[in-house]
């Protein structure tokens, strides 16, 4: 049942991420000449959403449904956010997608994104592999 | 019934994109992120001995639940209820790409660069095998991606997540003002 929940989430994401046209080669390539407000107002949106719920949660003091608390998420710094988040960036701009987008362009019937994905998995793969000699 | 193939504006789709950080916590104390599963992946099927994929990837098999959901979303948003009509991109996008040889703006890919046929030639190549090795090695540096570090690291107010979304629109920013026009020309 449980997993079936996170199933079920997935899909609204999916579906919302597809009809929001933020899978769209198009929608990025217009982003990325700042030529339009769609995707900024998809972001701006979403993150004031989480933030949002996130601060209520705080304040709430709200468990998960194990009766867990919830902590709110912190990540640390090192250099591969600027690192790996500008080659990420660039394969961003040629694909119109990250890792969510992917799996729904798939789905969307772009069965040739199967590729993509593919060689996205051997990047991450790669990573892993070069991990001990790259800088952190 | 017309409307159910609209495509959403961003006030509904942006918002309903965030409550899937509540929606995890609340559920199962789950952080979103979606870039971890293709470690997830990697650890499943070609561990090969790498210590970075020596991990219990099973622990977080919910993820792989997530993303499936997300391949079925974008089949019912992409498939069942495709958009007709040509996206709604700015007049400016349409010149611009245009004047970069890609005139067909339908569906959510050119279709006249991202095919089986292009595949084989130096332009889909470098659009579809090298842009997702990057999408791949980049995010796992970053250990993050536009889910992980853009929506759910920004809402928790992670200042790491900010260099690392502002790192990706700077790389994005680069290359498609000044690289993809070329690959386009190829």
């Amino acid at each position: 049942m449980r997993n079936l929940s996170y199933l079920g989430i997935g899909i609204v994401f999916g579906l919302a991420l597809t009809k929001g046209e933020a899978i769209s080669w198009f929608r990025i390539q217009e982003m990325f000449h700042f030529q339009g407000f769609h995707m900024y107002g998809i972001f701006m949106s979403a993150v004031s959403i989480g933030a949002l719920s996130l601060f209520l949660i705080k304040k709430f003091r709200l468990h998960s449904m194990d009766g867990e608390k919830i902590v709110s998420p912190t990540k640390g710094y090192h250099h591969g956010v600027i690192i790996g988040g500008l080659i990420f960036g660039f394969g961003w701009a040629l694909t119109g997608a990250c890792p969510g987008p992917l799996y729904a362009q798939i789905g969307s019937g772009y069965l040739v994104t199967m590729v993509t994905f593919l060689s996205a998995l051997f990047g991450t793969w790669t990573y892993a592999r070069l991990q001990p000699h790259l800088p952190d | 019934m017309e409307l159910l193939y609209k495509p959403w504006p961003w006030y509904v789709a942006g918002p309903i994109i965030g409550l899937s950080v509540p929606a995890l916590l609340l559920l199962g104390n789950k952080k979103l992120g979606v870039s971890s599963t293709m470690r997830q992946i990697c650890a499943a099927c070609v561990p090969s001995g790498i210590p970075f994929l020596q991990y219990d990837w099973k622990k977080d098999s919910w993820n792989l639940l997530f993303v499936f959901g997300i391949l079925i979303g974008g089949f019912i948003g992409g498939t069942l209820l495709a958009n007709p009509n040509p996206v709604m991109i700015s007049q400016n996008t349409v010149n611009l790409l245009a004047s970069q040889g890609v005139k067909d703006v339908n569906g959510l890919l050119p279709t006249e660069l991202f095919n089986w046929q292009t595949l084989l030639s130096l332009k889909g190549l470098l659009l579809m095998v090298a842009g997702g090795f990057m999408v791949g090695f980049g995010t796992r540096y970053a250990r993050g991606c536009t889910s992980g570090h853009g929506i759910l690291g920004l809402s928790a107010l992670q200042w790491p997540s900010l260099v690392s979304t502002i790192s990706f629109f700077v790389g994005g920013i680069l290359f498609s003002h000044f690289v993809l026009p070329h690959i386009l020309a190829l």
